[in-house]
């Protein structure tokens, strides 16, 4: 937002160097850049009625329009250093601006189409037997959370121990070779992972295997680096003065790990794991090619196919069959689902770090 | 409890860097030890090399002798580790467990090391430390609280009573007080004064008048230059080494015309 203005008076930018005085400044009140944006605001309203007026071309007018006006007012009367000062603001406020616009429409949008079906029935059924209306998502939400849960328990263990390594044991060639693997893994793409899976599964299990558990397989490729990386970061934030108390008490450097270094990170750890949970929570690529979809609920990932979120929004949406609108209603309302999933996650890792976090309080 | 440390022809190395040279002097138990001199001596080095904290850091090593009342520190069937249990430290910046209240932090040595105590013990054990550590009053309403909330100065008492509490025989502190204010310099002192009546203490300072106020026996650490190993200059009772030392160095250094 623009500044207030209404600060002491600033020193003139260095000039004459004789003067000891320092200069005082006009500047503009509070009102003036909301003003200034609301003339600039009624000059893009006439200019979009001239060229054809829409939104997007209404905001864009406004914003350069109003941009331009206030830094010229304030260059004429508060001088260069504080026009230069509006001028940043303005830059900035416009680019979160921008970067919000996709965030707030793509909720909008999933909001808007997915509320309608968002309904009693839609968690307690599936697709058993369902053809047009009605219809569910209970087997895909509970598919969804048996394979990220499995996913998690693979990949946490494995991605703790790893960065573990990284920042108490590891040295030299073989902690650069991890480091650089683990860079490595976090690029891999998520068809490659969901295809190693589904490979390494045929091969004990015959082509055309289609399994939960080959999924949190494919999942955890994912997760791992992800875990790996924020725990490594959160470890190494750990003060090292921490770890030299613990061994000048004559403490284990195992035990030190266990009983300081975890602890005084946990929040971090938290925070970290969940974040990677919902990173993997609505992959759908390698959940199409290993765990593929069942209309009928299956809750054992040893056992055969099983539905899952993001599948079943895309099922949905591809073949919809006829009349199409009511499975493109549940493929909306699934996607608006897996957000709150996701928002929830989030809130609970803020949560977390809240309650886990070394307490300062006096 | 106090034991006396020996060191002959100690050479401390990072790496290959050759950080301290051809240390060797007699520690007395139940006195105050303090090592001065400029940065980068090696000082703070040599203090983390007696109890083993110095080989913590990635390629640093010693060669030559620790050996605490006869028995060789760095013998190779020695274990590090109790080499710390019996030699206690105390950082220069205070550094309490953060996830930890007053009494955990307290109880820590005895906790982390998964030695049972009961309960009541435990609680005289946290009591006599804090006592020891002449901190008791200020905080025994609120044992529970986390110790980031005391005062920097109550902190670093408390690193000393949870370093006490695990009954080591060697007490070294590095630069205890050089984070605090005089009032609490003067309260870490006058604890240094009663502890060395059960411990031998050996301390780290750039503060020369704490030397000569807290300690019996005072070492002079001096470095030739960037790049070289530091030295032990000279080793000599307090009242000497700020009276009539020996070398011109320390009293070089300690009259201020050093360099």
């Amino acid at each position: 937002m623009p500044q207030t203005s209404t600060s002491t008076p600033e020193t003139a930018s260095a000039g004459s160097g004789t003067s000891t005085a320092l200069h005082s400044v006009g500047h503009l009140g509070r009102w003036a850049p909301w003003a200034i944006f609301a003339g600039a605001a009624a000059v893009a309203a006439l200019l979009g009625m001239a060229t054809g007026l829409n939104a997007a071309v209404f905001a864009i007018y406004t914003v350069a329009l109003g941009t331009i006006a206030l830094y010229a007012a304030s260059r004429k009367v508060e001088g260069r250093r504080r026009a230069t000062d509006r001028l940043v603001t303005c830059v900035v406020v416009s680019a979160f601006g921008l970067a919000m616009v996709p965030l707030v429409s793509l909720v909008i949008e999933v909001v808007s189409k997915g509320i309608g079906r968002l309904d009693s029935e839609f968690f307690a059924s599936s697709m058993t037997g369902i053809i047009g209306e009605g219809g569910g998502v209970y087997h895909a939400i509970a598919g969804t959370l048996i394979i990220t849960a499995l996913t998690t328990l693979i990949s946490v263990p494995i991605g703790l121990l790893t960065a573990i390594y990284l920042v108490e044991y590891g040295t030299g060639r073989l902690k650069r070779a991890i480091t650089f693997l683990v860079d490595v893994m976090t690029g891999i793409p998520s068809i490659v992972a969901g295809l190693f899976a589904y490979a390494l599964f045929a091969v004990f299990f015959g082509p055309g295997v289609r399994l939960g558990i080959a999924g949190a397989v494919a999942l955890s490729v994912l997760m791992i680096p992800v875990v790996v990386r924020s725990a490594e970061e959160v470890l190494k934030l750990v003060p090292n003065e921490l770890r030299e108390a613990s061994y000048a008490l004559g403490v284990p450097k195992w035990r030190t790990i266990v009983k300081i270094v975890l602890p005084t990170a946990v929040a971090g750890l938290a925070t970290g794991v969940t974040l990677a949970i919902a990173r993997v929570i609505g992959e759908t690529a390698p959940l199409l090619v290993t765990v593929g979809i069942i209309n009928g609920t299956n809750l054992d990932p040893f056992d055969g196919r099983m539905a899952t979120l993001p599948v079943y929004a895309y099922y949905q949406l591809t073949q919809p069959g006829v009349p199409p609108e009511f499975a493109i209603d549940r493929a909306w309302t699934a996607a608006l689902v897996l957000i709150i999933i996701v928002m929830g996650l989030n809130i609970v890792a803020r949560l977390f770090s809240r309650f886990f976090a070394p307490k300062t309080g006096r | 409890m106090a034991k006396r440390i020996d060191v002959s022809d100690l050479n401390i190395y990072y790496g290959n860097f050759l950080a301290v040279e051809g240390v060797t002097v007699s520690i007395e138990p139940r006195s105050v030890t303090a090592l001065i001199g400029p940065s980068g001596c090696g000082k703070s080095t040599f203090l983390r090399s007696l109890n083993r904290m110095h080989e913590v850091l990635p390629g640093a090593r010693v060669e030559g002798k620790v050996s605490m009342d006869g028995q060789d520190l760095y013998a190779p069937d020695v274990d590090p580790v109790d080499v710390r249990r019996h030699i206690g430290m105390v950082f220069q910046r205070p550094n309490p467990f953060p996830t930890m209240s007053i009494y955990d932090n307290v109880a820590a040595g005895i906790r982390l090391n998964a030695r049972k105590m009961k309960k009541n013990d435990l609680d005289d054990l946290v009591e006599r430390s804090l006592l020891g550590a002449n901190l008791w009053k200020e905080v025994k309403d609120r044992l529970t609280r986390p110790a980031s909330g005391l005062s920097g100065g109550q902190q670093q008492r408390l690193c000393i009573a949870r370093a006490i509490a695990v009954e080591p025989d060697v007490l070294l502190m590095d630069e205890p007080a050089s984070a605090l204010d005089p009032i609490s310099t003067l309260a870490i002192e006058d604890l240094m004064t009663e502890l060395k009546e059960r411990f031998t203490i050996v301390i780290v300072t750039h503060n020369m008048q704490q030397a000569a106020r807290v300690s019996e026996q005072t070492g002079f650490f001096n470095v030739a230059g960037a790049g070289q190993p530091g030295r032990l200059i000279e080793f000599n009772a307090t009242e000497k080494i700020f009276s009539n030392p020996d070398e011109k160095a320390t009293e070089d250094y300690i009259s201020g015309r050093f360099g």
